[in-house]
């Protein structure tokens, strides 16, 4: 079964369609990378996946969920880490982590465990205590992935995770990125060519709000007739005529 | 739980404002005293203490109006929200968690007012706890009026709607500062039209243990109270899913 199905997932706003007509297949446990220019729909997309906003026609199935019907179950399977950075600016981040491990109805012995887990793996001992709102964007971006993966979720929808970030923030970002693969199916969206070549299994590549495109970087590649990535991507952009 | 762990939350981003603290707990003590003062140079009958203390813990909780939506207006425009409402948290939870905080904050306030007045000469007697009890649903229409500026309303607008004009109009329109026969007939009857006057005057009933008289006014607060919460909450929940 795919993680994530999309049918025909459509998002109109007055005459402006943000997602039009989109089919995509997620296998589960895959890194799926959506790849586009501002305004291409990426962030429409997972927010229609992530319950935040429901389609205007067509559907999703997250988890074997329908978006549309079954909001409720989806939200149990998934974590979200927005496009902004999104934590309690007045809470610690043990606080932060804590609030949303409240919210998933963990045990006293579990959200200390969880805690436990998270910090190791993002390496946030040394800032459990401090303030969110203080910390650097790259923290930040760190405790808010940290946030999302809280729950233990089946699927994790990361938007534009290194945006904004320096060049060292956003390697160290990659880093817990590609430490989270297999762990769980994760649906990322970025402008950034490099991220989506380094991290993805496969990538999707949108404009204005369609689908042009789907492969891994090497048959994306192939499929524009050059070696290099960035190439490739202006290349299935430019020539879509949408 | 769920709702619990989102109230704890708003309850810690409440009280780690310090320009909360000072001007929810400072400003209607310094209010308290400055009109004592005044009280003591000026007689007025209206500013001997028995009779400003009730007005003034009432006037209070105009900030827990501004702290409330100015809570939600900030949450609204940060993606933290956005984050909360991919989580299992209900439509009830939000609402939850975001006035019972507001509501021990707002009881502890009327707590260190009515405290506060005791060295000033209020009389101290058990119609005091009535008094304290009857700010309860004072409390819920002051937050039901939060909730609603929250969700309608951004940052900026709520502390010039709140900060400013409801703080303002509430003041006016409760009797707390002059007796509201002194502006005519017009206006007077605008104030009994609203819910403040009849906060004031039902806690200076209660604390004079005029319990009867405290009764006349209860109605138009939990008319207020409930008609402005049931629109609060729908449009709360509007804007989730305009989200």
């Amino acid at each position: 079964m795919e993680a994530i199905k999309t049918v025909e997932l459509t998002k109109r706003y007055k005459s402006l369609i943000a997602v039009n007509k989109l089919n995509l297949e997620i296998k589960q446990g895959e890194l799926f990378s959506l790849l586009g220019v501002n305004g291409a729909g990426k962030t429409t997309t997972v927010k229609m996946l992530t319950c935040l906003t429901k389609p205007s026609s067509g559907d999703a199935y997250v988890g074997g969920y329908s978006v549309t019907k079954e909001p409720n179950q989806v939200k149990r399977l998934i974590g979200v880490s927005p496009q902004e950075t999104a934590v309690a600016p007045n809470l610690s981040v043990e606080e932060n982590l804590k609030l949303l491990c409240g919210i998933y109805g963990f045990s006293k012995e579990k959200t200390k465990a969880r805690i436990r887990e998270l910090a190791c793996q993002f390496g946030l001992d040394a800032v459990l205590r401090k303030k969110a709102g203080k910390l650097s964007g790259g923290w930040q971006r760190r405790v808010s992935i940290a946030m999302a993966l809280i729950g233990e979720p089946q699927i994790l929808f990361l938007d534009e995770p290194t945006i904004g970030l320096d060049v060292l923030a956003r390697h160290e970002l990659w880093k817990c990125i590609q430490e989270l693969k297999g762990k769980a199916t994760i649906l990322l969206t970025t402008h950034y060519m490099e991220e989506a070549e380094r991290l993805s299994d496969r990538i999707g590549i949108m404009k204005n709000g369609i689908l042009l495109a789907v492969g891994t970087a090497e048959e994306l590649k192939r499929k524009a007739g050059t070696d290099d990535f960035e190439a490739a991507f202006v290349s299935i952009v430019k020539e879509a005529a949408v | 739980m769920r709702m619990w762990a989102f109230a704890k939350r708003c309850a810690k981003e409440i009280l780690r404002d310090p320009i909360n603290l000072g001007f929810g707990l400072g400003f209607p003590i310094v209010l308290l005293l400055m009109l004592s003062a005044m009280q003591a140079n000026i007689p007025v009958n209206m500013f001997q203490i028995d009779e400003l203390t009730p007005g003034i813990t009432v006037f209070g909780l105009s900030f827990m109006t501004l702290f409330s939506a100015t809570l939600i207006a900030k949450d609204r425009e940060s993606a933290l929200l956005q984050r909360l409402y991919t989580t299992p948290l209900t439509g009830v939870d939000f609402i939850l968690g975001y006035m019972l905080p507001v509501l021990p904050i707002a009881l502890g306030q009327t707590v260190i007012c009515y405290l506060f007045a005791i060295p000033l000469g209020l009389t101290v007697n058990v119609n005091l706890i009535y008094a304290i009890l009857g700010m309860i649903p004072v409390t819920v229409l002051y937050i039901a009026l939060g909730l609603l500026c929250g969700s309608l309303l951004n940052v900026k607008q709520v502390g010039g709607v709140c900060g400013a004009l409801l703080t303002n109009l509430s003041a006016w329109l409760s009797g707390v500062w002059f007796d509201l026969r002194l502006l005519g007939g017009t206006f007077s009857k605008i104030a009994r039209a609203l819910p403040f006057v009849h906060a004031v005057e039902m806690e200076k009933a209660l604390c004079k243990g005029n319990f009867t008289q405290a009764a006349t006014h209860i109605l138009p607060i939990l008319l207020y109270g409930g008609g402005i919460m049931v629109l609060a909450v729908a449009c709360f929940l509007r804007k989730k899913q305009k989200t």
